[in-house]
C-alpha cells in the first residue's frame, strides 16, 4: 500500500500537475457558485478539455475542479443562502445566519476547514477501508434503502423545525408530492401534470431549491423591509471577511469533524445515498450530541451546525468513489460523469483495477486528495475578498440574488414556464415562511423523492406487496427502530413541555 | 370564531391533499398493471393519505406555539412591485432575449427598491450582463439562447 501511494504522490507531484491542479480548483469554485452549475456540470465542461491530456493530469485537473465546484456550492449557501447543489443545503442553516452576523469570512473559514478535514479522514479510511467496505455497500438492499431515507426524512423534520414536528411532516409530504410530478420513472405514465408538457419530465431541482431557497429569501427580506446583513455592514470590511477562529470554536470543530466524517464516510459509500443524506444526517446527529445550550444556537449560527454537514458531504465525497473505483459502480451523478471520464481514458474502474493497475488506483486517491489541499491552500487567502458580496446593499443584492436565480433555471431549459413556475413556489414558500414552515425538509424531501419510490416498488415487489420487508432484514429493521425511536422522543419532549 | 395563520395554511394542504389524493386514484395505468403490488398510483395514494392524516392533526390538534406575524409591518407594495417585474422578465425573455431583458430587469429591480444612482445602476446592468455573458458563453461555452444577439450578429 506504501508503494502504491508513494507512486500516487509522484505523479500527482509534478509541476505540470500542481499547475492544472490550481486551475481546476479556482475554475471550480467559479463554476461552483455560479447557480445551477455544481461539480457534476463542472466535471461535465473539463471532460473534452482533458482528453489531450494524459490520463493522471486529466484526472488531477478534474480532481481539482470537483473540489473547487463543492467550495463554491458552499460559499454561495453561506453568503447567500443560495445552495447550488443538494449537498449544500444543509450549509445554509448555520452557515447564512452566522454571515448575517457579520462573521462571513469566518462562516467561510469554518467550512473550509470542515470540508479539508473531512476529505483527509475520508482519504484515510479511503485508503485504508475501500476493498472491504465495497462488500458493506453490496449489502444493502432496496428495503435498508427505503428505510434509510425514511431515516434522513424524520431526522431533518425532528431537528430542523424547531419544535414544530408535524409542520415539518408536512413540508416532508408537500416535497414528495411535488417530486412525483412528471412520467413515472417505469411505465413512463405521465402524473400531475395536468397536460402541460412543460411538466412531462417533472420539477428539476435547482427550480425548487431556487424558489424556496434563495429567491424567497431575497422576497422575505424586502417583505419584512429589514435589511439582513445590517450587522455585517456595520463592521469593517476587514472584520467582515476576517478567517480567524477562536480556540473555543476550533475545540467545537474538533470535536464535531470525526464524527461527522465517520458518518459521511459511511453514508457515501452506500450507492445513491450520497452527500446530501450525509449532510443532512450528521447537522440531526451533532444536534442530538451536543448540550442544551449549544442545541438553542441551532439555525442562529452554531459553529457545531455549520461544520458538522460541510465535514460530512466532503466525507461522502471521498466515500462515493470506493463503490466507483472497487465495483465500477458510480453512486451519484458526479462519479457518474467521472466514470464517463475514466473510460474516456482507457481506465475501467471494477474489482480487478486495484489488484491490476494499482498506480492508476492510487493515482486517482492521491490526486483527489492534492486536489482538497491546494483548494485550501489557494481558498483561504481569497475569503476576505468573496465574504464582501455581503457588504453590497440591499437595493443590488436583492435584484442581483433574483437574477441568478432565474439565470440557473434559464441555463438549464431556455423556457419561460420554469421561470413563471419558480416565481409561483417562491411565492408560496415566502408565506410558509413567515409562518415557521420549515423548508429544509421540502428540499430533502424532494431529493429523494425518486429513489424513495424507486426502492418502494422494488421492496413492495420482491414481498410480493407484502409490508413484511419492513421487518425482514435486520438492517431494514435497525433502521426503523431508530427513526421510530427519533418520532418517539419527539412526542414525549411535546409532553414533557407541556407539563 | 377565529382561525390561526397556521391552521388556515393546513387547512389548505388538506384540500390539496384531497385533491392530490383523487387525482392519484384517477392515474391511469397499464391494464396489466392495474392489480400490481405496485403500479404508478402506489406511491402519490400513500402521500395522499399522508397529507391528509398529518394536516388533519395540525388541524384538530391544540398549538403549543403560536407564530404571530404582524402584517401592518410587512411591505407588500415592494413585493407586489417586485413579483410584478419578474413576471414581465419571465414572459418577455424569449422574444427580447437573454440580455437586454435581464438588463432591463435589474434596472428597474434597483429602481424600485429605491435605488437613484443612475450610474451604477447602469453598470450593474447592462455592463455586468454582458460581462456574466461572457463569462458563461465565452469563456465556459455554455449556450445562452438570445435570439437578439444573435440577430445583430453579436453571438453565433
Amino acid at each position: 500500500m506504501i508503494e502504491g501511494i508513494l507512486i500516487g504522490l509522484s505523479t500527482a507531484l509534478s509541476l505540470t500537475n500542481i499547475l492544472m491542479v490550481m486551475v481546476g480548483c479556482f475554475a471550480g469554485t467559479i463554476i461552483g457558485m455560479l447557480p445551477g452549475l455544481g461539480p457534476m456540470t463542472a466535471i461535465a465542461l473539463m471532460i473534452p478539455i482533458t482528453y489531450g491530456f494524459d490520463p493522471s493530469t486529466g484526472l488531477i485537473l478534474m480532481a481539482g475542479v470537483y473540489y473547487g465546484a463543492v467550495f463554491g456550492g458552499s460559499t454561495s449557501s453561506i453568503l447567500l443562502n443560495a445552495p447550488g447543489i443538494p449537498g449544500t443545503v444543509a450549509t445554509a442553516f448555520d452557515g447564512y445566519p452566522m454571515a448575517q452576523q457579520g462573521k462571513a469570512g469566518k462562516a467561510l473559514a469554518i467550512a473550509a476547514y470542515s470540508s479539508f478535514a473531512g476529505g483527509t479522514i475520508s482519504a484515510i479510511f479511503l485508503l485504508v477501508a475501500a476493498p472491504s467496505l465495497s462488500k458493506v455497500s453490496l449489502a444493502f438492499r432496496s428495503p435498508d434503502y427505503f428505510a434509510l431515507m425514511i431515516l434522513g426524512l424524520t431526522a431533518i423534520s425532528a431537528f430542523s423545525s424547531k419544535g414544530q414536528f408535524l409542520k415539518a411532516m408536512m413540508m416532508v409530504v408537500l416535497g414528495l408530492m411535488l417530486a412525483t410530478v412528471g412520467q413515472d420513472s417505469l411505465s413512463d405514465i405521465t402524473r400531475f401534470t395536468f397536460n402541460n408538457m412543460n411538466l412531462t419530465d417533472g420539477i428539476s431541482f435547482v427550480l425548487i431549491v431556487m424558489a424556496t431557497f434563495a429567491m424567497s429569501e431575497a422576497l422575505t427580506i424586502i417583505f419584512r423591509g429589514k435589511d439582513p446583513n445590517r450587522a455585517a455592514k456595520q463592521i469593517s470590511l476587514t472584520e467582515l471577511g476576517s478567517i480567524k477562529v477562536n480556540k473555543e470554536e476550533t475545540i467545537k470543530m474538533a470535536k464535531t469533524i470525526p464524527r461527522s466524517s465517520i458518518l459521511g464516510f459511511l453514508i457515501g459509500v452506500l450507492p445513491g445515498a450520497g452527500a446530501t443524506i450525509a449532510s443532512f444526517l450528521a447537522y440531526g446527529m451533532e444536534r442530538n450530541y451536543v448540550n442544551e445550550e449549544e442545541k438553542q444556537k441551532f439555525g442562529k449560527g452554531s459553529v457545531h451546525g455549520l461544520s458538522a454537514p460541510e465535514t460530512a458531504n466532503n466525507a461522502a465525497c471521498s466515500g462515493s468513489f470506493v463503490p466507483l473505483l472497487t465495483l465500477g459502480i458510480p453512486g451519484s451523478g458526479t462519479t457518474a460523469v467521472m466514470l464517463g471520464a475514466l473510460l474516456g481514458f482507457g481506465i475501467q474502474p471494477g474489482p480487478r483495477l486495484y489488484q491490476t493497475n494499482p498506480e492508476i488506483f492510487w493515482s486517482v486517491i492521491m490526486s483527489m486528495y492534492i486536489g482538497m489541499v491546494v483548494l485550501l491552500i489557494l481558498n483561504l487567502p481569497l475569503i476576505p475578498y468573496i465574504a464582501r458580496i455581503l457588504a453590497v446593499p440591499r437595493n443590488y443584492l436583492i435584484p442581483l440574488i433574483l437574477f441568478f436565480s432565474v439565470t440557473g433555471i434559464y441555463l438549464m431549459s431556455f423556457n419561460n414556464f420554469d421561470i413563471f413556475l419558480m416565481i409561483g413556489i417562491a411565492v408560496v414558500a415566502t408565506f410558509l415562511r413567515l409562518y415557521d414552515f420549515p423548508m429544509p425538509p421540502l428540499i430533502l424531501a424532494f431529493v429523494l423523492g425518486g429513489l424513495m419510490e424507486e426502492t418502494l416498488r422494488r421492496s413492495l415487489l420482491i414481498s410480493d406487496g407484502s409490508p413484511n420487508f419492513l421487518w425482514d432484514r435486520p438492517i431494514t429493521l435497525i433502521i426503523l427502530l431508530i427513526t421510530i425511536t427519533i418520532v418517539g422522543w419527539q412526542i414525549f419532549s411535546t409532553f414533557k413541555k407541556k407539563n | 370564531m377565529r382561525i390561526s395563520p397556521t391552521k388556515f395554511i393546513s387547512l389548505l394542504f388538506l384540500v390539496l391533499s384531497v385533491f392530490y389524493l383523487y387525482t392519484a386514484y384517477n392515474i391511469q395505468v397499464f391494464a396489466f398493471d392495474e392489480n400490481a403490488p405496485f403500479n404508478a398510483r402506489t406511491f402519490p395514494i400513500y402521500l395522499g393519505w399522508a397529507g391528509i392524516i398529518l394536516s388533519s392533526l395540525k388541524i384538530i390538534l391544540p398549538e403549543k406555539v403560536t407564530t404571530e406575524v404582524n402584517h401592518k409591518h410587512l411591505d407588500y407594495k415592494s413585493i407586489i412591485y417586485l413579483i410584478i417585474i419578474s413576471l414581465i422578465y419571465a414572459a418577455v425573455i424569449l422574444k427580447i432575449g437573454y440580455f437586454i431583458s435581464t438588463s432591463l430587469f435589474l434596472f428597474a429591480s434597483y429602481y424600485f427598491l429605491g435605488e437613484r444612482r443612475w450610474g451604477l445602476m447602469f453598470i450593474l446592468s447592462f455592463p455586468f450582463v454582458a460581462a456574466f455573458m461572457y463569462l458563461l458563453h465565452g469563456l465556459l461555452n455554455i449556450y445562452l439562447r438570445d435570439p437578439f444577439l444573435k440577430y445583430i450578429g453579436v453571438m453565433g
